[in-house]
């Protein structure tokens, strides 16, 4: 598939789309489907820091435990609270309504994302489909 | 060739099949020097060699049936019906491996999610699992829990008479958590002290654990501990190893505690020198995602009907590896089944019975008892007990010793269970113990002490 | 209800077959005087009745569970391929001798002089798993494979301490089973996970590596490994792991392969544990009881857990003169009632009768793999034991997955192998027959197996979409993890 060109990507199958100082964060397509249907969310608090690559988060699918790491640095400031009912909306629809957190960004701490066009390559070479 | 495996036969159409000349091919893999000769032991024996073998070792032990026995401690001989043995003989139940498809198992799964009913309404908790090991591991996971929820704090309150077993147990797991063990010690009524767990209590205290009754046999004021608990916001542990007792006494579970576990030994399961027993957990539904253990739970088929699958199953090792929930794999699946037959058979009426009449037993023993003071004298004659007490003599080893002479097993001695509970007998009283029994147990104790 | 409806799938849970006044159970008529509650547990939180404890007959208890046996599938019915598991014959003897009352009727504070039988009885399976291992000592408390894995672990930790060389780091192959790495960051090791092979091995050269940092405290590894490939390099791996001062772990899940035909102690194992569940036929239960009793070198057994039993003479003792032991790692000294079985089984079969149990476990898994080769796809080539694992790679492309295969075994009257399992093989069927199984129910499996092939080929939806005679089909398990429903409720 070819994935939104407005955001960034990481290796560990995050995107994040950065808007001023403000940063949504999600996992992609590829990550909801190795998941399978995800059956609970656990996201950190408002308020909480984050680091660049920390952990922040789990995705309970029925077979498997994900943990979610941050794009960025910085500090929550929202959390997607319809997941808590409706954790199916990460395999509906990852790149939009299951977005996972908002957070403030840390200046320079959005370094070395991969595009698109370089996250869909990774992809490939992975032996994704 | 053995009774139990395939024959000549067999081997020689499947030697053919794979291409082999001999069954030594098939170990080719293995270097030579690893090879080893024959075993150290004995050849294969028919049915009968091995019933007389294991006949002697069973004459050599004193069976709990061919006495009077009022030994407790952990251990208790209540109601055991016939039909909850027979039932898990049959082999569907106790040949079958955990219910991983659960198209096939809807046997063992119903029973599982039976089990956890019944675990809650025993505990007033909102969710239990499908039973651990035994008492002891059962308190190890409620502390591991209670860390895992409360990961900055590093301090254990274990409040007065624990059963030494679990301190134990917990020594050696929590040493490698970085967990600290604190004892708050009971005080003269052999309950816990409330002013020394005041002073034991706070905000880096990870859970208080108390038992009731405890291993004195007295019923502890588990609200007390419990508010302590909470006003600290450390989880609060109610260890039950006397599991009749919930038929009686209020349980943590309605009383504000966050974890109610322990063993459920006592509903009928045999004594069978220590082991298997069932360890039980039962926890508040804001702790789901945290419970250890195997959870059955109810869904529905493709076609809409009712069934039940085990649920939750990323918290387990199987799947989480190096961040699971917790180091168990294994439930004890076979004596889950066996109590939630012997429950269903209680049911409303004899739950509650059994734990009457218990309680009436021993409370007769008490009054029995009583004249033979000060040679012989109850430890704690004013603390309330369910159905085991302390009885102190100097020489608790010696009167058992007699008393066993006579075909009756007093009780526990306390040396047994480690220094620093007053030397005497523990005795404990069940339903199946008869008045006769009784009468012939405190005669022997006023004639040998 | 309609005719034919089978009776048995309409089973309610035990609470709704209750009805008021129904009493499934009688005491002895109380002969003491009963208890003035009021006065006796005076200031007492007590509590009335459970209201919603059922009311049954004994008949009604028996039907029930009757009717819910009669759900499952079992050992007692046929082959049950579950590798790693080891799903043999659970001997009826055992099941004798475990239940008489001088083995049964033990209460484990009896003074050691009523219970010398009991004591007896550990001391000749603690010789018997020496003598089958090789090693020098073995403790009996573990309940299961994944506790006697910790307390190895807790072991290999408490010697790195005493030796002042404190460790962090534990190795473990990606082959692995999860309760390996959850046991090392357990016993408080950092775990690192070592690739395998591409013949799916061990890498000795990894090892090598990861021991030059000198913070290994021991690799864990599972001989043969999940695969059922022999490790043919342990010894070597064993040599260089005692040359930097760490431990070998060998995890026993496997040892039906190999009892009689080679010995953990010479390949320089340390420690590893024994599922009496797996190789030594003690019942499954339907998820237990089990008992994982750990076998170790010399090097370790001051670390052992107490009590031991020790034999003074012609008296047997429990002994707790162990300074540097790590405890106890559960109550009293072990599931007893297991060790009965595995000791009476360990009789049944004898030197001769144990070797030709791993012998046939090891044959049958071989046809097996014979049988299904040409229909299914095998991701190692390597010579297999007692296990063999297949991949559903060649029927993916019809976009059937091991999954579906699995439930369409259970159509043809068959338990599925293991699922997705080494975590190396995508897609896995992991199937170890065991030796209990004769030529006639593997030729039946292969002929199922071999029929799912084809219909994978030409009508895969039957595939995806089973099973469809089993008592109730593909169960919602997102549902169960979404909204989890633990326990009945009545309805108010």
């Amino acid at each position: 598939m070819a994935y939104p060109q407005d955001r960034r990507y990481t290796k560990s199958h995050e995107w994040v789309l950065i808007e001023g100082d403000i940063a949504t964060i999600g996992i992609t397509q590829y990550a909801q489907e190795q998941l399978g249907d995800v059956v609970f969310v656990e996201l950190p608090t408002v308020g909480a820091a984050v680091t660049r690559d920390g952990a922040m988060g789990n995705i309970e699918s029925v077979k498997a435990v994900s943990e979610v790491f941050a794009p960025v640095a910085g500090e929550v400031i929202e959390v997607n609270a319809a997941l808590e009912a409706r954790p199916e909306l990460l395999n509906t629809d990852p790149h939009g309504d299951g977005w996972l957190v908002r957070v403030r960004v840390a200046p320079g701490s959005d370094e070395g994302l991969m595009t698109a066009a370089e996250y869909e390559t990774f992809l490939a070479e992975e032996g994704a489909h | 060739m053995h009774r139990y495996l395939a024959g000549e036969e067999d081997r020689r159409r499947i030697l053919a099949a794979v291409g082999a000349a001999s069954v030594e091919d098939l170990f080719a893999s293995i270097p030579p020097e690893l090879r080893c000769g024959e075993l150290d032991l004995p050849l294969s024996r028919s049915e009968d060699e091995v019933r007389r073998e294991m006949w002697a070792l069973a004459k050599r032990n004193l069976a709990l049936d061919c006495t009077a026995c009022f030994m407790g401690a952990g251990v208790y001989r209540h109601f055991s019906p016939a039909l909850a043995d027979a039932l898990i003989q049959r082999g569907e139940f106790f040949t079958a491996y955990t219910p991983y498809q659960p198209e096939v198992s809807q046997g063992t799964l119903q029973a599982i999610f039976e089990f956890q009913t019944f675990v809650c309404q025993l505990t007033g908790m909102d969710i239990a699992n499908a039973s651990l090991y035994d008492g002891a591991t059962a308190v190890v996971e409620a502390v591991l829990m209670a860390h895992r929820l409360l990961p900055g704090r590093r301090r254990v309150v274990l409040a007065g008479a624990l059963h030494p077993e679990h301190v134990a147990v917990l020594t050696t797991y929590c040493e490698p958590q970085g967990l600290a063990l604190e004892r708050v010690r009971f005080g003269d009524d052999g309950r816990v002290d409330g002013e020394a767990l005041a002073a034991a209590l706070g905000e880096d205290v990870v859970a208080v654990v108390v038992q009731s009754p405890n291993v004195l046999g007295i019923i502890e004021d588990l609200a007390m501990v419990g508010a302590g608990a909470r006003r600290v916001g450390a989880m609060a542990v109610h260890v039950v190893c006397e599991a009749t007792s919930l038929g009686l006494l209020q349980p943590g579970g309605e009383l504000g505690f966050d974890v109610v576990c322990g063993d459920l030994q006592a509903f009928g399961v045999p004594p069978a020198f220590g082991g298997p027993h069932l360890g039980f957990f039962a926890t508040r539904q804001e702790y789901l995602r945290q419970l250890p253990g195997r959870l059955c739970g109810e869904t529905v088929d493709v076609e809409g009907r009712r069934g039940f699958v085990l649920t939750l199953s990323t918290r387990e090792q199987h799947i989480r590896r190096a961040k699971a929930t917790s180091n168990i794999c294994t439930n004890h699946g076979l004596i889950a089944l066996y109590v939630t037959i012997v429950l269903s058979l209680l049911g409303k009426k004899g739950v509650r019975e059994v734990a009457l009449a218990s309680h009436a037993t021993a409370e007769y023993l008490k009054a029995a008892l009583a004249p033979f003071a000060p040679k012989i004298r109850l430890a704690y004659p004013n603390s309330p007990t369910y159905n085991e007490f302390l009885l102190l003599c100097d020489d608790p080893d010696g009167l058992l010793r007699r008393l066993a002479g006579e075909g009756v097993l007093g009780g526990v001695s306390t040396t047994r269970l480690g220094g620093e509970l007053p030397r005497g007998i523990l005795i404990a009283a069940t339903e199946r113990n008869t008045r006769e029994e009784c009468d012939r147990l405190v005669e022997g104790i006023g004639r040998l002490a | 209800m309609s005719a034919g409806e089978d009776r048995r799938r309409r089973e309610g849970v035990i609470f709704e077959r209750s009805s008021p006044g129904r009493v499934g159970y009688q005491l002895p008529p109380l002969e003491v005087p009963p208890a003035d509650i009021s006065r006796t547990l005076a200031g007492v939180a007590v509590r009335g009745e459970i209201e919603d404890l059922p009311e049954v007959s004994e008949v009604d208890v028996l039907r029930h569970f009757h009717r819910l046996s009669q759900l499952n599938y079992s050992v007692d019915e046929g082959l049950y391929p579950l590798g790693s598991c080891t799903m043999k014959y659970n001997p009826r003897i055992n099941e004798e001798l475990a239940r008489l009352p001088g083995l049964a009727q033990l209460h484990p504070y009896q003074p050691e002089e009523q219970v010398q039988g009991a004591l007896a009885l550990m001391w000749e399976l603690e010789q018997a798993l020496v003598a089958i291992t090789g090693m020098a000592r073995v403790t009996l408390q573990p309940a299961a494979g994944a506790h006697g894995e910790l307390t190895g672990m807790l072991m290999v930790r408490a010697a790195c301490k005493d030796r002042n060389t404190p460790r962090g780091t534990v190795l473990i192959p990606d082959s692995a089973h999860g309760t390996n790495p959850a046991t090392a960051v357990f016993a408080g090791f950092k775990v690192v996970e070592l690739a395998s092979t591409s013949a799916g091995t061990l890498d000795l050269e990894a090892l090598s590596r990861h021991l030059e940092g000198g913070d290994v405290a021991a690799l864990m590894v599972t001989v043969p490994n999940t695969l059922g490939v022999f490790e043919p390099e342990i010894a070597r791996a064993a040599a260089m792991l005692h040359e930097k001062g760490a431990f070998l772990y060998i995890d026993g899940a496997n040892l039906n392969a190999f009892v009689g035909i080679a010995q953990a102690g010479a390949m320089g194992a340390d420690v590893m544990h024994i599922n009496l569940h797996k190789t030594f036929s003690t019942p499954h239960g339907g998820g237990g009881p089990g008992a994982g009793p750990v076998a170790v070198s010399a090097a370790l057994e001051e670390y052992l857990p107490v009590p031991t039993v020790e034999r003074v003479g012609d008296r047997f003792m429990l002994s707790f003169a162990r300074p540097k032991s790590i405890g106890k790692v559960r109550g009293y000294y072990g599931n007893f009632g297991m060790l009965v079985r595995a000791l009476a089984y360990i009789r049944s079969l004898g030197r001769d009768g144990l070797k030709a149990m791993a012998e046939g476990a090891v044959l049958n898994a071989n046809y097996l793999r014979k049988g299904l080769e040409a229909d299914y796809h095998l991701p190692y080539q390597g010579s297999s034991l007692h296990e063999v694992v297949f991949d559903d790679s060649r029927q993916t492309p019809a976009g059937v997955k091991n999954v579906d295969i699995a439930k369409r075994l259970l159509d043809y009257g068959f338990h599925p192998p293991t699922m997705s399992f080494p975590l190396i093989v995508h897609g896995a069927l992991m199937i170890e027959p065991t030796e209990s199984d004769g030529i006639d129910e593997l030729d039946a499996f292969v002929a199922a197996m071999r029929s799912i092939a084809q219909e994978c080929r030409d009508n895969p939806e039957l595939v995806r979409s089973a099973p469809h005679t089993t008592p109730v089909r593909r169960l919602d398990e997102v549902r169960a993890a979404r909204s989890p429903v633990l326990r009945w409720r009545r309805r108010t």
